[in-house]
C-alpha cells in the first residue's frame, strides 16, 4: 500500500490486517513507555487546510508514538494564507524530504492531487465532501470491539446493520463507511431528509430511509452524523427544531433501538440537534470509544505505509 | 561437499525435543532456585508454545504455574527497513515484569539480533529483575554479543543453511530440520 486516499483502495483482508494491528497498537496506551520504534527517522507532516482538533492530534500523537518525527502545518500562519498554490504548498513540504503527508483540505480531491505530485506517502484526512478513510478505519475497529463483547469471538460485519443518519450529501464520513461497511459485508442504510441525500445516491451499495423510526428497530449500529452548521445556508430543513424531531436521536428514539445495539458519533457532537445529552451518555454510546480508536488505527496505517522498505 | 547441503537433515526428533525441553526447564528452575517471580516469554512464532511446554514441565515439577505470556519484538527490529512491511505479532504479558525474572524463549538462535530486539521490547515494558534466555537450537553464526543461558541442542550449521524448527502446537508434527540454503540469509533469527 503506497497512499490510503479511499476507502475503497482497501480490500476485506487488507480492511482486517489493519484493525488487527490496531488492536495491537492499542496496547501501547497502556504501557509505562508508550513507544515503539518502528517509525524512528521517519518524518510525517500533517498538512491541514481545514481545522480539526481530533484528527489531526490522533494522527501527531499516533507518528510520535511510533517514534517518527511529526510536524504540523496548517492552512492558517502558513505561506496558504499568503495565496500560495496547494501544488506550490505540497511540492514544498515534499523538497524537505518528509516520507509522509498527512492531508486535510476543503476540496474533495486534493489528497489524491499531491499523490501525483510527489513521492512521499500521502494519507487522505478528509477531503471536501469526498472520504475521510481513517474515520471510516477507526469505525470499523470500534464496531467490531462492540460486536465481539456482546458476542465473544463474533467480529464479523456479515448479516449486521449499520444505519448512518443525517447529512449524507455533505458526509465525507458517510462516504468512506458506506464503503468500508461494504466491504466488510455489512449492510448499510441511509437515513436522512429527502433534501441531504446526494444525486446519484441510487448507485451506491445501500439501503435509503426517509424514516428514522423505521429503521430502529433494525440497527445493530446507529451512527449518527454531525449537521455542519457551516454548509447549512442552503435551506436544507426548515428549523433546528424541525431536524430534531425528524432525524434526531432524541430520548424516545434510544429507548425503541434494538436490544445490545450501539451509538456512534464521529464528533464533534451538537448535543440537543442530531443527538440528544440522553443518547451521547448513553451506556450503549461508543462515542468516546471511537476517539481511543483513532490513535490506534492511525498507527496502524502508518506503520503499514511507513514500516517497511521503500 | 557432502549429501547434507543438498537435501534437508533432521537433527532433532520429537523424543529429543521433548527431552531438550525438559532438561531446559529444570535448568531454568535450578538456575532461579525455584518458580519464584519467573514469567516465561515467548518469542513469536514459535517461542511461544516453547514457553508453554517449558511452564507445563515446571508445572509437573514444581507444581506451580509458571506465567507465560509472547513478547513481539517487531517493531524493534534493526531490519524493518530491508523488506516490505512486516506483519506484527502479539504482544501479552500475562503479569508485570517489573522486578520479576523474565526468561525469553526463541526456538533458534542465530545472529543474535531478534534478542536485541526483545531486549529493547522489554525495556519498554519494564524494567525487570534478570532476563535469561532460553533456545531450543543455537546454530551459531552470532553478530551481537548475545548468549543462550539455556540450550536444547548446539546445532553447527553453514551460514546459507535454514534451520527449520516444527512444532506440533502450528505444525502437526515436532521436528527440527537443517535445509540446504539458496545462500548466506542474515539478519534473521
Amino acid at each position: 500500500m503506497r497512499h490510503l486516499l479511499s476507502a475503497a483502495d482497501l480490500d476485506r483482508d487488507q480492511i482486517t490486517e489493519i484493525l488487527d494491528l490496531a488492536e495491537e497498537m492499542s496496547l501501547v496506551q497502556g504501557r509505562p513507555v508508550k513507544k515503539l520504534p518502528a517509525l524512528r527517522g521517519r518524518t510525517v507532516v500533517n498538512l491541514f487546510f481545514e481545522d480539526s482538533t481530533r484528527t489531526r492530534s490522533s494522527f501527531e500523537i499516533a507518528g510520535k508514538w511510533l517514534s517518527a518525527d511529526v510536524i504540523n502545518i496548517s492552512a492558517k500562519g502558513s505561506s496558504v494564507s499568503k495565496g500560495e498554490s496547494l501544488r506550490d504548498t505540497v511540492l514544498t513540504v515534499a523538497a524537505m524530504g518528509v516520507d509522509a503527508l498527512v492531508i486535510r483540505h476543503y476540496a474533495s480531491g486534493a489528497p489524491w492531487q499531491a499523490s501525483r505530485w510527489i513521492d512521499a506517502h500521502v494519507l487522505n484526512a478528509g477531503d471536501g465532501t469526498h472520504e475521510h478513510p481513517t474515520q471510516a478505519l477507526l469505525d470499523a475497529f470500534t464496531i467490531r470491539r462492540h460486536l465481539r463483547r456482546s458476542v465473544a469471538d463474533q467480529s464479523s460485519f456479515e448479516g449486521k446493520t449499520v444505519a448512518i443518519v443525517g447529512d449524507i450529501t455533505h458526509s465525507r464520513v458517510a462516504r468512506s463507511n458506506v464503503l468500508l461497511l461494504n466491504t466488510m459485508g455489512a449492510e448499510v442504510i441511509l437515513v436522512a431528509p429527502p433534501t441531504l441525500l446526494p444525486s446519484g445516491i441510487d448507485s451506491w451499495p445501500v439501503l435509503v430511509c426517509t424514516d428514522f423510526d423505521q429503521v430502529l428497530a433494525r440497527a445493530d449500529i446507529v451512527m449518527m452524523l454531525r449537521v455542519q452548521r457551516e454548509r447549512m445556508s442552503g435551506g436544507y430543513f426548515p428549523t433546528p427544531r424541525e431536524y430534531t424531531i425528524g432525524y434526531g436521536l432524541t430520548r424516545p428514539r434510544l429507548a425503541a433501538m434494538k436490544p445490545g445495539a450501539a451509538i456512534c458519533h464521529p464528533g464533534p457532537m451538537n448535543r440537543g440537534l442530531e443527538i440528544s445529552a440522553d443518547a451521547a451518555d448513553a451506556a450503549n454510546s461508543l462515542i468516546l470509544d471511537q476517539v481511543a480508536a483513532g490513535v490506534s488505527v492511525r498507527m496502524s496505517v502508518l506503520y503499514e505505509l511507513l514500516g517497511g522498505a521503500e | 561437499m557432502s549429501a547434507g547441503s543438498t537435501q534437508s537433515r533432521v537433527v532433532m526428533d520429537a523424543d529429543q525435543i521433548a527431552r531438550a525441553c525438559a532438561r531446559m526447564a529444570h535448568q531454568i528452575l535450578e538456575a532461579n532456585q525455584g518458580a519464584h517471580d519467573l514469567v516465561l516469554l515467548g518469542i513469536p512464532t514459535r517461542g511461544v508454545p516453547l514457553a508453554h511446554r517449558l511452564a507445563t514441565v515446571m508445572d509437573q515439577v514444581e507444581g506451580v504455574r509458571v506465567p507465560v505470556g509472547a513478547l513481539d519484538v517487531t517493531m524493534y527490529r534493526d531490519d524493518l527497513r530491508r523488506q516490505p512491511t512486516r506483519a506484527v505479532g502479539r504482544t501479552d504479558l500475562p503479569v508485570e515484569v517489573e522486578g520479576r525474572t523474565v526468561v525469553l524463549v526463541d526456538d533458534v538462535l542465530y545472529s543474535g539480533r531478534t534478542v536485541r530486539a526483545a531486549l529493547d521490547a522489554l525495556g519498554d515494558l519494564g524494567r525487570p529483575r534478570a532476563v535469561r534466555l532460553a533456545v531450543l537450537v543455537d546454530r551459531g553464526h552470532r553478530e551481537l554479543p548475545v548468549h543462550a543461558d539455556h540450550v536444547g541442542s548446539y546445532v553447527p550449521t553453514r551460514p546459507g543453511e535454514h534451520v527449520s524448527v516444527r512444532l506440533a502446537e502450528l505444525d502437526g508434527i515436532n521436528r527440527v530440520t537443517i535445509e540446504p540454503g539458496n545462500g548466506p540469509e542474515r539478519g534473521e533469527a
